[in-house]
C-alpha cells in the first residue's frame, strides 16, 4: 500500500496482550497467534493469568497477560521481552511494562486511563508514563468510546459494546503486522456461532481497529513477518500442552485397543485435561470427576484392575493426596498414568504459575521402596508424544508412570503438525494367554523384562487376588517371608530399571565438543535451547542435553555427564534434578542454575549465567 | 446368566485367618451361599476391600479380588465398575474403613448410585490395630484410645446412607446365616448401590456388642425381620407389632386395647419417601426392636449405566469416532 510510510521485515515478533482478566486478552492473543500460524509462521504462546477469577476491576492483581511469539522460522519460547505491549488499563501498564524494552511499542486505551483508573492502579500522578519514566512509542487510542460509537446501531447495550474492545486492539495489532483479518473473522463466527449478533459486533470492531491504524498512521512503521517455509509440509493446528496431553492419551488408548478411563478432581492447572477428555465420549472416553484427589487416583487403580488404560490427572498438591493409591499400583503392578501438571508450591503455593518442583516428590515421595518411572514433556506439542509414551510404558511394563508437565507448557501453545498414528509404535500389554491357564500365578514374570502378566476380571481361569500387602512372587499369596520381600523389592526395582531398553538414548544438541553442557528436563526446553543457540551464534562452545526420560535415565546418561568439562543443570527448582543426577552418577561436578519465580526462564538471563560459568 | 450351576464351594478359596469365633467367619459362609444362589460365574465377580480385619475377605473368595488400601475400597470399586460394568462387584469394608477414613468415598458411592454391593461389617471397634473406638462406637465407649470413654456420638450407618440418598439399605446379624444370605441376595439383585450393614461381633476387643441379636432367641425378642408387603410383627410368637403414632412409631401387643393384625404397619421397602424407612432403621432397644432385613429397596438410574448411556448417545450424535477424525474437528491449516 503506497500510503504506508515504512514497512519493515522482521524475523520474529513478540506481542503481549494485557488487561483486566475479564478484558478478553487471551482470546485476542489466541486469534493473533492462530492467524499468524495459518500464514506459515511458527508460534509459541504463554498465558499469564491471575489466580483470582475476577479481581477488582482495574486492580494491579487482576491483570491478565497473553504473550504471543511469532517467527518466520522456528520459535521455541514465547519470548522474553515484547515488541508490542497492549495495555488496556493503567494496571496493565504498571505490571506489564517490565516485559518491554525501550523500543517496544505500547498500545493503550485512553478511555481507561482516566483519574479513577489511575488511582485503582496506584498511580500518584495523572501522567503514568512520566511517573514510570516510560519514553516508548505509544499508540494512544480511545478504544472504548470508538467501540461504543461503532456499535451504537447494533442493538448492543453500552456494556456489551465495550466488551468488544479486545477486538479493536487486535485489529490494531493486525494492521501493525500486516495480518489479513479474514481468518480472524472466521474464528469469531465459529466462537460465537450461537450468538451471531455478538460475532458480527466483534468483527465490526476488529475491522475498525485495523482501519484506525491504517487511517491515522498510528505507527510510523508497520512490520511483516514472512514465512521462510522452514516448517515441514503437512497439516497443522494450534495446540496447548494440556490438550496435547489429552490427545496423546486418546491416541494411546486407541492404539492399545483399550477404553481410556480418567479419574480426576479439578485442580489448577491440570483441570483442562479433565475438560478436554470429558468432551470426547464419542471416542468411548470415560471421565469420572471424583469426590477428591484420592478417589480420582483410587478409581483409576480400580479401572486398571478392570482392564482399562487408567489415568489420573492433577497438580502437585494432588500428588500428595494420591501417593498412597499410586503406591497401590506399584505393589499390585497395575498400569496407571499419573499426570502431574506442576505449579508453584509448597502447599497451595502459586496455583496458576509454573515450576518444576515436584520432581523429587514423584520420584521418591511414597512410603517403602517404590520405584516409579517418570517422563517429562518438553514443550506444549511434546506433551502428545510424552503422554503417548507414558501410556505405552505403563501398559507394557505393568507399572504406574508419572507424566510431568507444568503450567507453562500446559497453557502455552504452539503450532503442531498433525501426527500420523500409523507411524507411532504399537502398544502391546502383556496379557495372559490361554496356554498359561492352570499354572499361572499373578506375579509370574516375563524373564527378560521382569513384567508380570495381565489377567482381567471376566476372564475364565485366571481368578486371582492382588492387593497392598506383599505377595509371594511364586504363589501370589500374602507373604511376610523376609527373603520374599527382599526379592520382590528387587524385582520391582529391576522391572523399572529394565525399561531403559524401551526408551531412546539421550541426545545432545548444539556444539559437539562443547566446553559447557547445559542439562535440563521438562518444560524448560525452549528457553534452554534458545540460550544454547544464542551462545553458539556467539561462537561459544555449548551443548544441551535435555532429558525427557527421568526414571529410568537413558542408558548413555553417565557417558554424557562424564564427557564434558563443565556441566550446568538449569531447572525451575532449587536443584532437584542436579541432586538426582549426583545420586545416579557418582563423581560428577555440576553447576546449578535455579530459579523459582513461577515464571518461565528468561533466555537473556540464561545466556548471562552460562557465559559466567564458561568464563569462570 | 451362565447355565453352570454353582455351589458355595465354587466361591471358596484359602483358609480364613480371623480369630476363632469372629463374626467374619459366619458372614463369609453366608456370602459364599448367597453367591451360589445368585449363580454369577466366579470369574465375573470382583471382591474389593479396604483395610481391616474384615477386609481380608477377598483372599477367601475364589473370584477376582483386590485387597486395597485403607478407606478407598468404594473409590477403587467405582473405577472397576465403571470401566467394566459387566462385573458384579462386592465392596467389603469395616466400620473404620467405610465410615472413618473412607467416609467420603462411602457417601459419594451411595449418592452416585453405582451398582456395587457395599458390605459394611460393623463391629464398632478397630480390631486389626488392636482395640480403638470406631466411628460407630457409642458415646462413652471405653477402649485403648479412649480410656475414660469417648466424648463423641457415633455414626448410625443407615442415617449416613439415607442422607447420601441411599436407595438400598439392609441389615443382618453375621451369626444369622439365613437372614444374612437373604439380604445379600437382595442386595446383589438390587441395581445400584446396595448398603448392607452386618452386625458383627469382635470376640477379642468388643465381645457382646451385638448381644441383642446374637442368637435366634434373642433376635426373636429384640429384633424384627422386615419383609416388603408383610405386617411388622415380632416376638417369639409374633405377638408384638409396630404402629405409627404421630410422627413416630410405637410397639403394640396384639390383642391389647383391641389391636389386631389389621392395625399393624405393613412394610413398604419400595416407598420412595424414606421417612418411615429411616425411622425403622434407627430403632434400637430397649424400647424398640432392631430392624433386620431389607429396609429400603428403591429403583433409580445407576451411575455406571448412565455413564455408558451417555457415551452411546454422544457417539450417535457426534461425527468423530476415532483419533484421526478427532484431529479434524480443530482449526487446521496446511503448509504446502
Amino acid at each position: 500500500m503506497n500510503d504506508k510510510m515504512n514497512v519493515e521485515n522482521l524475523e520474529d515478533v513478540i506481542v503481549r496482550f494485557s488487561g483486566d482478566s475479564g478484558d478478553g486478552m487471551q482470546l485476542a492473543g489466541n486469534i493473533f497467534s492462530t492467524i499468524s500460524a495459518t500464514v506459515g509462521n511458527d508460534i509459541s504462546t504463554f498465558p499469564d493469568y491471575p489466580a483470582d477469577i475476577r479481581a477488582p476491576q482495574g486492580s494491579l492483581t487482576g491483570v491478565s497477560g497473553f504473550q504471543v511469539h511469532i517467527g518466520a522460522d522456528k520459535v521455541l519460547t514465547p519470548g522474553d521481552k515484547c515488541n508490542v505491549l497492549v495495555a488496556m488499563n493503567p494496571a496493565a501498564l504498571k505490571t506489564q511494562y517490565k516485559f518491554c524494552t525501550p523500543q517496544s511499542i505500547i498500545i493503550i486505551d485512553t478511555d481507561s486511563f482516566k483519574d479513577t483508573d489511575l488511582k485503582k492502579a496506584m498511580f500518584a500522578t495523572d501522567n503514568p508514563f512520566e511517573e514510570m519514566g516510560i519514553h516508548n512509542e505509544v499508540i494512544a487510542a480511545p478504544i472504548s468510546s470508538m467501540c461504543k460509537e461503532s456499535l451504537k446501531d447494533s442493538g448492543l447495550d453500552f456494556k456489551a459494546a465495550v466488551r468488544c474492545k479486545n477486538m479493536f486492539a487486535l485489529g490494531l495489532v493486525c494492521w501493525l503486522f500486516d495480518r489479513n483479518l479474514s481468518y480472524a473473522e472466521q474464528m469469531l463466527r465459529e466462537k460465537f456461532a450461537k450468538k451471531p449478533e455478538i460475532a458480527e459486533a466483534n468483527i465490526k470492531v476488529l475491522n475498525d481497529g485495523y482501519n484506525y491504524g491504517h487511517n491515522t498512521h498510528a505507527s510510523a512503521t508497520t512490520y511483516r513477518i514472512e514465512s521462510t517455509g522452514a516448517k515441514s509440509k503437512g497439516k497443522y493446528m494450534d495446540i496447548n500442552g494440556n490438550k496435547a496431553t489429552s490427545y496423546g492419551l486418546i491416541a494411546a488408548a486407541e492404539k492399545a485397543g483399550l477404553t481410556l478411563y480418567l479419574g480426576s478432581y479439578p485442580i489448577t492447572p491440570a483441570t483442562d485435561v479433565l475438560h478436554e477428555l470429558a468432551k470426547h465420549k464419542s471416542l468411548g472416553v470415560i471421565t469420572v470427576q471424583a469426590e477428591d484427589e484420592i478417589a480420582g487416583c483410587a478409581s483409576a487403580v480400580g479401572a486398571a484392575f478392570a482392564g482399562a488404560l487408567a489415568v489420573t490427572s492433577t497438580s502437585g498438591p494432588g500428588i500428595c493426596l494420591k501417593s498412597e493409591a499410586m503406591n497401590l499400583a506399584v505393589i499390585t503392578e497395575l498400569p496407571l498414568v499419573v499426570l502431574d501438571v506442576q505449579r508453584g508450591g509448597p502447599s497451595t503455593g502459586l496455583p496458576t504459575k509454573s515450576e518444576q518442583t515436584d520432581l523429587l516428590q514423584v520420584l521418591f515421595g511414597r512410603n517403602g521402596e517404590s520405584p516409579m518411572p517418570v517422563i517429562a514433556a518438553s514443550s506444549p506439542t511434546d506433551c502428545f508424544d510424552a503422554a503417548y509414551m507414558a501410556a505405552k510404558l505403563a501398559l507394557e511394563h505393568m507399572t504406574p508412570v508419572v507424566l510431568l508437565t507444568d503450567a507453562f507448557i500446559a497453557n502455552g501453545s504452539a503450532a503442531w503438525k498433525l501426527p500420523d498414528l500409523k507411524q507411532y509404535p504399537a502398544i502391546q500389554p502383556p496379557y495372559v494367554t490361554d496356554d498359561m491357564k492352570g499354572n499361572w500365578t499373578p506375579f509370574q514374570r516375563n524373564p527378560e523384562t521382569g513384567v508380570r502378566y495381565w489377567a482381567k476380571p471376566g476372564q475364565e481361569g485366571f481368578m486371582h487376588r492382588i492387593g497392598g500387602l506383599e505377595k509371594s512372587n511364586e504363589t501370589g499369596a500374602i507373604s511376610t517371608e523376609p527373603e520374599n520381600h527382599h526379592k520382590m523389592t528387587v524385582l520391582r526395582a529391576e522391572k523399572v530399571a529394565k525399561m531403559v531398553k524401551a526408551i531412546p538414548d539421550q541426545t545432545v544438541e548444539g556444539c559437539e565438543d562443547a566446553d559447557l553442557l547445559v542439562v535440563g528436563f521438562g518444560g524448560t526446553y525452549g528457553h534452554l535451547a534458545s540460550a544454547v543457540s544464542t551462545l553458539n551464534k556467539q561462537g561459544k562452545k555449548v551443548a544441551l542435553a535435555h532429558f525427557k526420560y527421568l526414571n529410568p535415565l537413558p542408558a548413555n546418561t553417565e557417558a554424557i555427564l562424564k564427557k564434558y568439562k563443565k556441566i550446568v543443570v538449569a531447572e525451575q527448582n532449587m536443584g532437584q534434578f542436579a541432586a538426582y543426577l549426583r545420586m545416579k552418577v557418582e563423581g560428577i561436578h555440576l553447576h546449578q542454575f535455579n530459579q523459582v519465580k513461577g515464571q518461565p526462564f528468561v533466555v537473556e538471563e540464561l545466556v548471562e549465567a552460562f557465559t559466567k560459568i564458561l568464563e569462570a | 446368566m451362565s447355565e453352570t450351576v454353582y455351589t458355595a464351594k465354587d466361591y471358596k478359596t484359602g483358609q480364613p485367618r480371623w480369630c476363632p469365633g469372629c463374626g467374619d467367619h459366619a458372614f463369609l459362609a453366608s456370602l459364599h451361599k448367597a453367591m451360589a444362589t445368585l449363580g454369577v460365574a466366579p470369574h465375573n465377580i470382583a471382591v474389593i476391600s479396604g483395610i481391616g480385619c474384615s477386609s481380608r475377605l477377598p483372599y477367601y473368595m475364589n473370584t477376582y479380588g483386590m485387597h486395597t488400601i485403607h478407606g478407598r475400597a468404594a473409590a477403587i470399586a467405582t473405577g472397576a465398575k465403571v470401566a467394566n460394568p459387566d462385573l458384579t462387584i462386592w465392596q467389603i469394608s469395616g466400620d473404620g474403613d467405610g465410615l472413618a477414613i473412607g467416609g467420603n468415598h462411602f457417601i459419594h458411592a451411595v449418592r452416585r448410585n453405582i451398582d456395587l454391593n457395599m458390605i459394611l461389617l460393623n463391629n464398632r471397634i478397630y480390631g486389626l490395630t488392636k482395640g480403638q473406638y470406631s466411628p460407630t462406637s457409642c458415646r462413652g465407649f471405653v477402649s485403648k484410645s479412649s480410656p475414660y470413654g469417648t466424648v463423641e456420638d457415633p455414626f448410625r450407618p443407615a442415617e449416613l446412607c439415607f442422607g447420601a440418598r441411599g436407595r438400598f439399605f439392609a441389615r443382618c446379624a453375621a451369626v444369622d446365616a439365613v437372614g444374612s444370605e437373604q439380604v445379600l441376595v437382595a442386595a446383589a439383585r438390587h441395581k445400584g448401590a446396595s448398603v448392607v450393614e452386618v452386625l458383627q461381633n469382635c470376640m477379642i476387643f468388643n465381645n457382646g456388642t451385638h448381644e441383642a441379636v446374637a442368637t435366634a432367641e434373642s433376635r426373636a425378642k429384640n429384633a424384627i425381620y422386615l419383609e416388603h408387603g408383610k405386617p411388622m410383627l415380632f416376638g417369639a410368637d409374633k405377638e408384638f407389632g409396630l404402629m405409627q403414632e404421630g410422627f413416630g412409631l410405637k410397639v403394640v401387643k396384639l390383642g391389647e386395647n383391641g389391636i389386631t393384625e389389621k392395625d399393624i404397619l405393613v412394610h413398604d421397602a419400595h416407598c420412595q419417601d424414606n421417612t418411615l424407612q429411616l425411622k425403622l432403621a434407627l430403632m434400637e432397644g430397649p424400647d424398640f426392636p432392631i430392624a433386620l432385613g431389607v429396609i429400603r429397596d428403591v429403583e433409580a438410574p445407576t451411575y455406571n449405566d448412565a455413564v455408558h448411556e451417555q457415551v452411546d448417545q454422544v457417539s450417535a450424535a457426534k461425527k468423530y469416532h476415532n483419533f484421526e477424525e478427532l484431529l479434524m474437528t480443530n482449526d487446521i491449516w496446511e503448509v504446502k
